[in-house]
């Protein structure tokens, strides 16, 4: 019996082990998204500027859907010229950047669009109703939906100009 | 008769029915807010439910939960929709179904055999120091030497 256990002891530590040798090496931001590969949900907002903007009226085109706050620092902020520099670079290959401010307040917000210049339309989500749509977890997080309004792939965390032009690349290749 | 009683029992489950349905029209309770906000993980804390937390994101997630009670919607259909959103995860209670039960049963399992190795060592210890404790009866030589000790201490 002491000899079973002996043996018992140190093999019930192997399962222990391999789980936690499996989830220390999980990428603790890849929370998959069950959203990925099916339609994006539907919303209508009002951007800074006033002008409607509804998920419809960019059907037939690459939409990057990237929420953000200006209290989100450094992410969106590293991220923003990214952004900025992606949309003035695809908008006239069907490429839409569209900007979803959440938590956050008006003025902050539109300093922000003003400080670093973001010509590409963004809208508050004063409810938070289309963040959560979205599943958001956090800022900032982007969508890349294709010319069919499906979300083809999610990225948590600061966008660079890898990921854009990765993705952007591949769902304009697509034919609509 | 029968049929008098068939047609109360009919007039009954319609007006319940009704009833049923007007429900959701009725002011939506905090309780009710509350019970499928605590189902939730709130997504921007560490171990806190939706309805313990006092985060914006949380805030407006009640929101959501409140409208959708609003709209009609039973509590598991509200639930569902956050699991749709967010996965299994946004669950502070896996579900009872699947590879979960296997989270459901181990601790139980863990308890059980720690019970039962702790019971057998117990015994095992026990019939062991019985054994050791009873020493051999004392030789006639060996009196000798404790009397002749005694008597020197004394």
């Amino acid at each position: 019996m002491t000899r079973a256990l002996r043996w018992l002891i140190p093999l019930a530590a192997i399962p222990v082990l391999a789980l936690l040798a499996y989830g220390f090496r999980l990428n603790p931001r890849e929370v998959p998204s069950p959203l990925v590969g099916r339609p994006a949900p539907a919303f209508a907002l009002s951007t800074f500027a006033g002008q409607p903007v509804s998920l419809e009226s960019l059907r037939g085109k690459v939409v990057v859907l990237n929420f953000w706050a200006s209290w989100c620092y450094p992410a969106c902020y590293e991220e923003a010229p990214v952004l900025e520099r992606g949309w003035q670079a695809w908008r006239d290959r069907q490429v839409v950047v569209l900007g979803i401010d959440i938590q956050d307040t008006d003025d902050k917000a539109l300093k922000f669009v003003r400080d670093f210049r973001l010509s590409f339309p963004n809208a508050p989500d004063p409810a938070g109703k289309v963040s959560i749509d979205y599943g958001i977890y956090g800022v900032p997080e982007t969508f890349f939906i294709d010319k069919q309004g499906r979300i083809r792939a999610k990225h948590v965390g600061s966008l660079t100009e890898d990921v854009f032009r990765k993705h952007v690349e591949r769902l304009t290749a697509e034919g609509s | 008769m029968l049929r008098g009683v068939l047609g109360i029992a009919a007039i009954l489950l319609l007006t319940s029915a009704t009833a049923l349905a007007q429900q959701p029209a009725a002011p939506i309770s905090e309780q009710a807010v509350h019970d499928v906000a605590s189902q939730l993980r709130c997504v921007v804390c560490q171990n806190l439910s939706v309805a313990d937390s006092p985060s914006e994101m949380a805030n407006q997630m009640r929101a959501v939960v409140r409208a959708r009670l609003a709209a009609g919607e039973r509590p598991e259909q509200v639930i569902q929709y956050f699991v749709d959103k967010y996965g299994e995860w946004i669950l502070l209670a896996p579900r009872r179904e699947g590879f979960n039960l296997l989270v459901w049963a181990v601790p139980g399992i863990a308890v059980a055999v720690g019970l039962a190795i702790v019971a057998i060592l117990v015994t095992r210890w026990t019939r062991r120091s019985a054994t050791a404790t009873a020493a051999p009866p004392p030789t006639d030589a060996m009196r000798e030497r404790i009397r002749r000790e005694l008597e020197r201490e004394a």
